[in-house]
């Protein structure tokens, strides 16, 4: 994607930027104390919408390892082998002041033989573009170790997709659509554990992959996605995720997500995951399960 | 005791020596209310406050045990650019016996903290919240080198963690 490749020389200009500023004295009103202040982890891995947050689902955490008076951002990767599908993933976000995140993906879903069976050619390939925007409104996962009260984060996200005439055919009602999320993450670190609970208000089918609304259900609905992530070591986090999903197309019937996934930093700049994947149904091929790997750059 | 200028250094150290209630599997009370109050206390040691807390505190090889830790942490902190030049021109020694005092009330050992109110000490500081996590990273390897397992680490880093408050930023 054009705006994405773009994208990368404005990430290294940050990067450049927050490498060479810093330090007290300076009175500017914005003013960026460098980079990399947040714990290992802390912010997060990229979910493959693009947001910070587990691999399936957004998160309240503030992605980047920028604390309130720095900038973080990164980009990633991520590829899901189906049985019968592929789905690749990328994009960057930028993390400011632990207060604003703002991502770009790119998702292409390959259908491969599907593609061939349904008569749109094999290998025939969706793509959709994801813009997010994420406010953390108050709260720290990390550090209110003394409070019961969890971090909150209200999120957009924005799709489009590119295959307008197609979804239409299945009975999507747009190509296009805007998710909104309420997300409470907390980490309980006494018990090495972190929880989030996302709720979203969306009408995408199939995370918006095969459009917006359907002939079943034509508006939004809430959904929800939750994650438990267990500590094993400062490097190393194991968790579950489960992303309620609505069912809106007749002919494409949706289930629930589910993952099992594993997450490791070995230091600030990489991280990789490593999950496995249960979709479901998706249009006519059931048990999609497969192999997810993440991969995540930045600062 | 610190001087005007070095008061930055040991008020980030000193930070973490607010005690945090040994409340197990609760969030602890605010930290502000839990600073050690009297210092013409009984000195004799006492039994730990919270049974659960005594596995976590072996874990930690006890009293010699956190020593070994916080002789190692005031090492990293010289050694990290990042916080070197808070510690500089502190009298360490005495840090470092608070520290191993302060750590074992944390974790319900029998000790008594006879260090003093650190908010006052920390206003006007200008801390920021990559200071104290640094100081964090330099504590969570001075652990790591003593093989205090990494369960028994975040019981510690959960009852510092409020004390952020007293300590980052205007």
């Amino acid at each position: 994607m054009q705006t994405v490749r773009l994208l990368m020389p404005v990430l290294a200009a940050i990067a450049l930027l927050c490498a060479t500023s810093g330090g007290a004295g300076a009175s500017t009103p914005l003013r960026i104390n460098g980079s990399g202040g947040k714990l290992l982890l802390t912010g997060g891995v990229t979910e493959f919408e693009g947001a910070a947050g587990g691999g399936l689902t957004p998160w309240s955490l503030i992605g980047g390892y920028g604390t309130r008076d720095q900038i973080g951002g990164n980009a990633f990767r991520t590829r899901l082998d189906l049985p019968d599908y592929r789905l690749d993933a990328d994009g960057v976000m930028i993390g400011l002041f632990n207060r604003v995140e703002l991502s770009l993906a790119r998702q292409r879903f390959d259908t491969e033989e599907v593609g061939q069976a349904l008569g749109l050619g094999r290998g025939f390939t969706l793509e959709q573009r994801v813009i997010g925007v994420k406010l953390r409104l108050f709260g720290d996962a990390i550090l209110d170790q003394d409070s019961w009260v969890p971090q909150l984060a209200l999120g957009v996200q924005h799709k489009r997709n590119n295959r307008k005439a197609v979804l239409k055919s299945i009975g999507a009602r747009k190509a296009q659509g805007t998710d909104l999320y309420l997300s409470a993450s907390k980490l309980y670190l006494a018990h090495s554990l972190l929880a989030s609970v996302t709720l979203r208000y969306t009408r995408a089918n199939q995370a918006g992959l095969l459009g917006f609304g359907g002939d079943r259900h034509a508006h939004a609905s809430p959904q929800l996605e939750t994650s438990l992530a267990w500590l094993l070591s400062r490097h190393l986090a194991f968790g579950a995720e489960y992303r309620m999903k609505p069912d809106n197309l007749g002919i494409a019937p949706e289930n629930d997500w589910y993952d099992l996934f594993l997450a490791w930093a070995p230091d600030k700049h990489v991280s990789l995951t490593l999950a496995w994947a249960e979709l479901g149904t998706i249009v006519i091929r059931d048990h999609q399960r497969g192999l997810y790997a993440s991969v995540q750059v930045g600062f | 005791m610190c001087k005007g200028a070095d008061i930055g250094c040991i008020g980030l150290l000193l930070a973490l020596l607010a005690a945090v209630p040994a409340v197990a599997r609760q969030p602890a009370p605010a930290a502000s209310a839990l600073f050690p109050a009297d210092h013409g206390a009984d000195m004799r040691a006492s039994l730990p406050r919270d049974p659960d807390l005594l596995p976590v505190f072996r874990a930690f090889g006890g009293r010699d045990g956190l020593r070994a830790v916080v002789e190692d942490l005031m090492a990293n902190l010289m050694a990290d650019p990042r916080t070197r030049h808070y510690f500089e021109r502190v009298d360490r020694e005495r840090i470092k016996d608070k520290l191993v005092e302060q750590f074992c009330v944390i974790l319900g050992g029998p000790c008594r903290y006879s260090g003093d109110n650190m908010r006052e000490v920390h206003r006007g500081l200008h801390l920021a919240r990559a200071d104290f996590n640094a100081l964090v990273e330099d504590l969570q390897k001075a652990m790591d080198r003593h093989d205090v397992p990494f369960h028994a680490q975040n019981v510690l880093l959960a009852r510092l963690a409020p004390m952020h408050t007293m300590i980052v930023g205007d």
